[in-house]
């Protein structure tokens, strides 16, 4: 393996992972906030790419632009998702319940997209996808800055939010104890419902980003949760910095992987990282404990 | 314990009994219907192809039902959907054959989820006829049910790795690079064509191979295009894998003199949409027929696929064709046979004999494969995917090389 070749295989682990970052913050979110394991996100994801082309191909939107609805319209789904589906559920097997519950969504989702653009592969389009900057020795595609940039701007405000507002602190709160932030005045329904929607509305972005960058179907969520687990297991449940920490680095070894030795082994990354985590840190790298710390 | 032990041996066979039975029984009054029972990938990985064999199957149908069904019985399918599951595959065609009885079947889509269900179909010992399970992974089984209508997949590159290798020396690529994803489909196409092109000289700069539930290509693409190959030869099963390397390509500034993948070019409207409009000119792929087949039974399933479906012939999906194929192979057996009787079919599709199909013609060998159909490479030229080698054959373009530059 050359140098350049090594240069190479970072860059694209870098932005490639801003991609995955955005993807999976929203998991990391909902999961953080409220113990829910989202398998709907991958179809989620894919939610978010269809919105996209719906505005493009109809409407003549520019994907970026076209944000300014389709987060809105994913951060209603998700309040609707909590609302109507995930409150209903006990306190003490919701966990587990939610996987079922999501996993419903998800094939939900899966079906109405089918009967709305059929099977045939789509792929978003805009004069920016092929075009790419010229550093040194290196191309670097201008879809995957944007979408590098997008992850910062997102994923900051996210933060941002998190631990600089007053909402935030209801969320975090939420996230330690229900009880106790019911006893000081955090209404916990109403902020775990805004959390869901946070986290699905950041997945919209995801999805434009994925659907530029790849062809897809209504079915191709499902190859995504699996990575996108173990990114927010690596970097722990509920941390928005974590999300974005373990997406770069694990895409990083991936990509090294792929390049230096063989791409079949790229996959092996993914679960190797989720096994060593839960074995080693189950918190992950900035996993509950850190966040409540900060 | 043995007395159990025997009495479910005995419901075993009388069961096997019963279904052999079916499976063998000759047609009834002419107004019942024969079910056709069929397995297909209407979600998951393979959905674009499993819908479009549905749509080939059900074509099919309804044209044979015109000119008076099977033997008089007007033909229904029974199409259950496999997710894409190698393991629901086979739940479906013991379903198919076991409880509900169904007097024939057609095969799934892909090698991957025929070499699971060939081995329950032949348990039942029913003939299984199929258009997309090409594989030498089907064919190594032993089985004597399975006949695949389409080209042998293995066969699939020769044509293009000819070419490339007749060549002047002047003109003759000298690297190439053999990105694979890991797919039974997939991986048996790609050493015969390498062997042939190291034979001309063409050295090898890249090989190797692409986990299937891969979703981001970038990487392995990149390090394609930085070794700025002559030709790359990419073993594919669908479109996101093609796109993906086109769009990593033109981002890389790299566009190789020849680039053929052994799927998702033939994806008609979808491939282009996917790769971008002229973006797909000079891509090639091996088929055995393309929508604008002069032969007139293909002629004539195009237009009543237009018809019903819409689009233009170059935007047909193989798949329809290969599907089409299957039951047109199973309408001839049946007819030569005069019943459902599986085991005469079989023995009948083994006998030597040369069908017709609207992919061409159609003659099994002792393992099933069709040695009749020789694989021909298309190449996307200007909006039209045309066939282009062997060069000269009949109906052929000349093959555009070097591939022109990426459009944007």
């Amino acid at each position: 393996m050359s140098f350049d070749s090594l240069i190479q295989a970072i860059l694209d682990g870098v932005l490639t992972g801003g991609v995955y970052a955005l993807m999976a913050a929203g998991l990391s979110l909902i999961f953080g906030v409220m113990d829910i394991i989202n398998i709907a996100q991958g179809a989620m994801v894919i939610l978010g790419a269809y919105l996209s082309y719906a505005l493009s191909v109809h409407l003549g939107i520019d994907l970026f632009l076209g944000l300014l609805i389709t987060v809105p319209v994913m951060f209603v789904l998700g309040m609707f998702l909590e609302w109507g589906f995930i409150r209903r559920l006990r306190e003490g097997d919701r966990t587990s319940m939610s996987i079922l519950i999501t996993y419903a969504f998800a094939i939900i989702i899966e079906g109405v997209l089918t009967v709305l653009f059929g099977t045939d592969y789509d792929q978003l389009s805009a004069s920016y996808l092929n075009s790419s900057v010229h550093i040194l020795n290196f191309y670097l595609p201008d879809i995957y800055l944007f979408g590098f940039a997008l992850a910062v701007v997102l994923l900051g405000g996210l933060y941002v939010m998190f631990f600089r507002t007053k909402f935030g602190r209801g969320l975090r709160a939420s996230l330690q104890n229900r009880t106790a932030a019911d006893l000081v005045g955090i209404n916990v329904n109403r902020t775990r419902m805004l959390a869901t929607g946070i986290g699905v509305g950041v997945t919209a972005a995801g999805g434009m980003v994925y659907g530029a960058t790849s062809a897809f179907n209504p079915d191709s969520g499902y190859d995504l949760i699996s990575r996108l687990l173990a990114i927010v297991i690596l970097g722990g449940m509920g941390s928005i910095g974590g999300a974005m920490a373990s997406a770069v680095l694990l895409l990083i070894a991936a990509d090294i992987v792929a390049t230096a030795w063989e791409p079949t082994w790229s996959i092996l990354v993914f679960y190797a990282a989720i096994i060593l985590v839960l074995s080693f840190r189950p918190i992950g790298l900035f996993g509950a404990r850190a966040v409540r710390s900060q | 314990m043995r007395i159990r032990s025997v009495a479910s041996a005995a419901v075993l066979l009388v069961t096997l009994g019963l279904v052999a039975i079916g499976g063998g029984s000759t047609a009834g009054a002419s107004s019942s219907p024969v079910t056709i029972g069929i397995s297909l990938s209407l979600s998951g990985d393979f959905s674009a192809d499993g819908q479009a064999y549905d749509q080939g199957y059900k074509l099919w149908a309804a044209d044979q039902n015109k000119k008076g069904g099977l033997l008089g019985h007007p033909i229904k399918l029974q199409i259950l959907s496999d997710a894409s599951s190698p393991t629901q595959v086979v739940t479906n065609y013991n379903t198919l054959i076991g409880s509900d009885k169904d007097q024939l079947v057609f095969g799934p889509f892909s090698s991957l989820l025929t070499t699971p269900s060939s081995k329950v179909v032949a348990r039942y010992g029913y003939a299984f006829v199929e258009g997309a399970g090409g594989a030498p992974s089907v064919f190594g089984q032993g089985l004597n049910n399975v006949f695949d209508v389409s080209v042998p997949v293995a066969t699939n590159l020769y044509a293009f790795a000819k070419y490339i290798a007749s060549l002047p020396k002047s003109e003759r690529p000298k690297t190439a690079a053999y990105p694979t994803v890991d797919d039974p489909f997939t991986q048996p196409q790609l050493p015969p064509a390498e062997k042939i092109l190291a034979a001309a000289g063409v050295k090898t700069v890249y090989s190797k191979t692409i986990p299937e539930e891969e979703v981001d290509y970038t990487a392995t693409a990149n390090a394609v295009a930085a070794l700025k190959p002559d030709i790359v030869v990419l073993g594919a099963t669908d479109v996101p894998t093609v796109s993906a390397f086109v769009h990593a390509f033109i981002q890389q500034h790299f566009s190789p003199k020849a680039f053929i993948a052994t799927a998702g070019p033939d994806q008609g409207a979808s491939f282009i949409k996917a790769v971008g409009t002229g973006n797909e000119n000079g891509i090639m792929v091996p088929n055995g027929w393309y929508g604008d087949s002069p032969k007139a039974d293909s002629q004539a399933m195009v237009k009543e696929y237009i018809a019903k479906y819409g689009g233009t012939a170059s935007e047909v999906n193989a798949d329809i064709a290969e599907a089409y194929s299957v039951g047109q192979v199973v309408t001839q057996a049946v007819q030569h046979v005069g019943s459902f009787n599986n085991q005469k079919i079989i023995a009948y599709l083994h006998s030597g004999v040369t069908l017709n199909s609207v992919q061409g013609p159609v003659k099994f060998d002792s393992k099933g494969e069709n040695t009749a159909l020789q694989a021909t490479t298309f190449q996307w030229q200007k909006g039209v995917l045309n066939p282009v080698i062997p060069v000269g054959s009949a109906g052929t373009k000349p093959p555009t090389y070097p591939k022109p530059a990426w459009s944007s």
